[in-house]
């Protein structure tokens, strides 16, 4: 056998990584032996169904991934930061701007943002778990074998190098011969089934799964996005799959869907990618709003404004999500008509973005603010996410896109979309419900000393690229000569981007520091909340509540403190639970070496691996473990137990 | 909260200087169609920061008078439902805003897809620009001329550059002269400027396509009509002529410095039909998906350049290359509709 072509060459950076790999490797697993850990990991983690605890190994897999998408962007920021750097040649820092938004994107927005909906969903709507928490599993492990095969790539035999676009035909075999892009069409399979059986599982969980009482139009915000995102899943996603197969076809089995010859289409590619890619900005937007919309409410103590119109402007984004899809190629030369169409339906969805803007800052007017972490992202989203709505609504104007487009222009705006709309949305989440999940709060200190740093540093490191942009600098470019004067605005990038590194550190290093130092909160509602998930105990007991919570306004849990209803009035019983298992993640694993064996075309390994999956899909769905009862008694006296009271 | 400020002072600097700062390069333009995007441009941005103004002043308002401080202790926010009269007005307002930007994106859009108005009375110089591997190769068929990474245009004259590649896509982009289009292995997609002012421009692909792509930059040269003749017929006289074995060298190579050649590639190698012409020659009875016969006739007479060992070039010419350039060049030429 061939074993050159699994071989990475020449980069010391690459080495640098393999061996960091490696060890990290080696240490988990002496780690884990050293402590007798393996047992717990296998019970209480690796075969877990607990929605809870899958959430919290998303958001631990995100963070992983946002580490890994960080450093691919101080490398790209590095090495543009001066005129004919030479850190990074052409194909490794091509390497590194794919991976980074494949990582950033699939691996570490959507993820993190699917954790916070494991954790919060089932709560927020007084449930005890998801619909199908071993499809939830499922759903998990297929992401993270998804997103290891595309870090693997990294080390054996090379990463996809055409764009996280992979526009054909340069990522056809005939322009990018290496196994990058075999990883890209099976990685984004593989962890994209997972997301789409998520989307299913949630949207059955919202409808079905509610409270007793709570109405559709009495869901809190967050919920109403995460039920939107999830039919947006459900859309969209088909289309990714249908695409990625097609891809893997050409690549892997000589089709010709998207190739120069015999009838292929390249621009075929472009639409199915962004049929799908479209919605996927959405898909990490919505749930941001939908967090945003729970903190401005709580630390403003007031109950959202516009409840109906914040719930039709999502609808409305939702629709119009799918329709604006040509406006990322108007310069493929389909004319004037056409393109007025896409600029249109683009710049209406800043009606329904605005309308969202003044609910907001309508929440905060006549409220009490107090600036905690959580709250401090939220109010830092509204000014810069605004910029990148404009830059977005410049954007979509067609003849003005003729000169925006693939240059830093471009760059800037969607990280001014994304950064403030995505990655402070789930920061500004993880800290506000940090408590909920571990039952005490991070330092507010750091945790504002790690905002300023994170929100200066953001605009410091993305501004400078609207200029660049407008003085015709292309995105994806790893080098340009000094005449070209795009030097000083990267140098200024590049500081920014060093600054935001530090924020993040003292993110990092504030989850450490609260762990070891922050006091128990006694009665789960840290904060003053809201809604339901305050209503329970922090830690979470297993069962989320011992008694299913009545439901009679918007903001139960509120209204339940402040004019004395009662939300929990029925006796405690018997509470039914789902067993653990451990055949999400064999499937999982077995997915992984599918994955892989197709990579490498290697057929005998790839059969036997899709053998395996029917077989443990076959034994899941014969399985008869019909879970188990907590006793009442056993509820009583957690319940007991966790308010602190001896038993 | 306090970052606005600079903020704001950034974006109000960005209006006013830029229009004058020529490092800007797409604010300074040199040509109409590049000057109807520029103002496209600007006018955007003075309305945005409109926008801007009234989303910062609500916010900063809002922020100071409503913040948790010690005499505010004890007061407890009222229950609001909403405002349908207020909510009613933030969806009106942004409805009149884009309402207006849709009225200016589609004139400004139509504007620049065609020839720029004050030279509709022109024939336009028809220039065929291909790309391949990190190059660019400009065909002149009313000349008969060809180059290779750099192209030199008369002043004052519509040109129609008609683009194709061969292989990845890429995007012909001349910032100061108009906004760029893709150039795609089995479409044929038009791009029409007009250089106002005498001048060299920077020229590149804009659009990410491998390994080389960073160099893969051309100089535009933009030069008054008796200098243009004066160096179209110096290129007769001197160049050599491009042979097929030349052409299929020149593919093969990764990048190139500038060449000339006193003949097209277009002879021997036909480019692919645009959508306009593929439609009313193809008929009913061709296959009617756009990967029709027609692509697969073009990619086979036009392959790929990595491997050519196993090309062929088809030598019958294309009819309408040897013909004059049409002289009712306006109607033959807005194709905007495809």
């Amino acid at each position: 056998m061939d074993f050159e072509r699994f071989k990475v060459h020449g980069e010391p950076l690459i080495y640098g990584a393999m061996i960091s790999i490696a060890l990290a490797t080696i240490g988990i697993i002496i780690g884990l032996t050293y402590f007798k850990k393996w047992g717990y990991l296998w019970r209480e983690w690796l075969t877990t169904v607990d929605h809870k605890r899958i959430g919290v190994m998303y958001i631990l897999a995100a963070l992983l991934m946002l580490f890994r998408g960080g450093v691919d962007a101080m490398m790209m920021r590095l090495q543009t930061a001066a005129p004919e750097m030479k850190f990074l040649d052409a194909q490794h820092y091509n390497e590194v701007f794919t991976t980074h938004g494949l990582i950033m994107i699939l691996f570490m927005a959507m993820p993190f943002i699917i954790g916070l909906m494991n954790v919060i969903v089932p709560l927020q709507i007084g449930a005890r778990d998801v619909a199908f928490p071993r499809l939830n599993a499922v759903s998990f492990w297929l992401f993270f074998f998804g997103a290891m095969l595309l870090n693997i790539s990294f080390v054996i035999g090379g990463s996809p190098d055409a764009g996280w676009s992979a526009y054909f035909p340069l990522a056809s075999l005939e322009f990018s011969p290496t196994v990058g892009n075999n990883y890209y069409s099976l990685a984004l399979q593989i962890s994209g089934i997972g997301t789409l059986l998520t989307g299913v599982n949630f949207i059955v969980t919202i409808l079905k799964m509610r409270a007793p009482g709570m109405k559709l139009m009495k869901m809190p915000m967050f919920i109403w996005s995460a039920l939107l995102t999830n039919v947006i899943i459900v859309f969209a996603f088909p289309v990714l799959t249908v695409a990625l197969a097609l891809m893997m076809f050409d690549r892997l089995f000589g089709s010709q869907f998207f190739t120069m010859s015999n009838g292929g289409m390249d621009m075929l590619w472009a639409n199915l990618f962004w049929v799908w890619g479209h919605p996927e900005v959405y898909i990490v937007i919505l749930p941001a709003f939908g967090i945003y919309s729970e903190i401005i409410a709580t630390f403003s103590k007031k109950n959202l404004y516009g409840y109906t119109s914040m719930v039709f402007s999502m609808v409305i984004i939702s629709l119009l999500s799918f329709l604006v899809w040509a406006h990322h190629f108007y310069t493929m030369g389909q004319g004037a008509m056409v393109n007025g169409f896409f600029s249109i339906t683009t710049m209406a969805i800043a009606v329904p973005t605005g309308v969202k803007i003044f609910n907001w800052l309508f929440t905060l007017r006549k409220g009490r603010i107090t600036f905690t972490t959580p709250m401090l992202y939220t109010l830092a989203f509204i000014p810069i996410f605004t910029i990148g709505g404009v830059t977005g609504v410049m954007l979509a104007m067609a003849s003005a896109d003729y000169q925006y487009h693939n240059t830093m222009f471009l760059v800037a705006h969607f990280h001014y979309v994304l950064i403030p709309g995505a990655v402070f949305a789930v920061i500004a989440g993880f800290h506000y419900w940090f408590p909920k999940v571990f039952g005490f709060r991070l330092n507010d200190r750091l945790g504002r000393h790690a905002f300023w740093w994170i929100a200066i540093s953001f605009n410091v490191t993305f501004f400078p690229l609207f200029l660049l942009g407008l003085m015709g600098m292309t995105r994806r470019t790893y080098t340009y000569s000094a005449e070209t004067g795009f030097g000083p605005l990267n140098s200024l990038s590049f500081v920014g981007a060093v600054g935001l590194c530090i924020g993040f550190v003292i993110l990092v290093y504030n989850i450490y520091w609260s762990t070891r130092y922050m006091p128990k909160d006694t009665n789960g509602d840290p904060w003053d909340g809201r809604t339901l998930e305050w209503a329970t105990n922090s830690p979470i007991p297993a069962y989320n509540f011992a008694i299913v919570p009545k439901v009679q306004t918007r903001d139960a849990f509120w209204t339940s403190k402040v004019d004395n209803i009662p939300l929990f009035e029925e006796k405690i019983t018997k509470i039914h639970m789902p067993s653990n298992t451990g055949k999400p993640f064999i499937m999982g694993v077995i997915f992984f070496i599918f994955g892989f064996s197709m990579v490498f075309s290697l057929w005998i390994p790839a059969i036997l691996a899709a053998v395996g999956i029917v077989i443990v899909m076959a034994t899941m769905s014969f399985d008869r473990d019909h879970g188990f009862y907590i006793s009442a008694e056993e509820v009583i006296a957690t319940e007991k137990k966790l308010r602190g009271e001896t038993v | 909260m306090n970052k606005k400020g600079p903020l704001y002072v950034l974006f109000l600097s960005l209006v006013f200087l830029l229009p004058g700062c020529s490092s800007l390069t797409v604010l300074n333009p040199k040509g109409p169609a590049a000057r109807t995007i520029s103002d496209t441009i600007i006018l955007s941005i003075l309305v945005m920061l409109g926008v801007l103004a009234v989303v910062y002043i609500l916010y900063i308002f809002i922020l100071v008078k409503y913040r948790a401080k010690k005499s505010n202790e004890g007061y407890v926010p009222p229950h609001e439902e909403g405002n349908k009269w207020l909510e009613a007005l933030w969806i009106a307002i942004p409805i009149i805003i884009v309402a207006f930007l849709s009225v200016i994106t589609v004139k400004t859009t139509s504007a620049v897809e065609n020839v720029p108005a004050d030279y509709k009375n022109q024939t336009p110089l028809v220039i065929y620009a291909s790309s391949s591997n990190w190059k660019w190769h400009f065909s002149y068929p009313e000349e008969g001329i060809e180059t290779v990474n750099y192209v030199n245009i008369p002043t004052h004259r519509p040109i129609e550059f008609r683009m194709y590649s061969f292989g990845t896509i890429t995007s012909l982009w001349i910032p100061q002269l108009a906004g760029q289009k893709y150039a795609m292995s089995n479409m044929l997609t038009k791009l029409n400027l007009v250089a106002d002012s005498e001048g060299s421009f920077i020229g590149k692909n804009a659009n990410f396509s491998g390994r080389g792509f960073a160099y893969m930059e051309f100089e535009t040269l933009a030069m008054n009509t008796k200098a243009y003749d004066d160096w179209v017929k110096e290129v007769k006289e001197t160049a050599p002529a491009l042979t097929e074995e030349e052409f299929k060298s020149l593919l093969a190579m990764e990048h190139l410095g500038r060449k000339t050649y006193s003949s097209t590639h277009l002879t021997f190698s036909p480019p692919p039909a645009d959508h306009g012409e593929m439609n009313s020659e193809d008929g009913m009875d061709m296959d009617m998906d756009n990967g029709s016969m027609e692509h697969q006739d073009n990619t086979k007479i036009h392959p790929s350049p990595a491997p050519a060992s196993e090309t062929e070039f088809d030598s019958v010419p294309n009819p309408e290359l040897d013909e004059p350039v049409p002289t009712s060049a306006v109607e033959e030429h807005t194709h905007d509709s495809n």
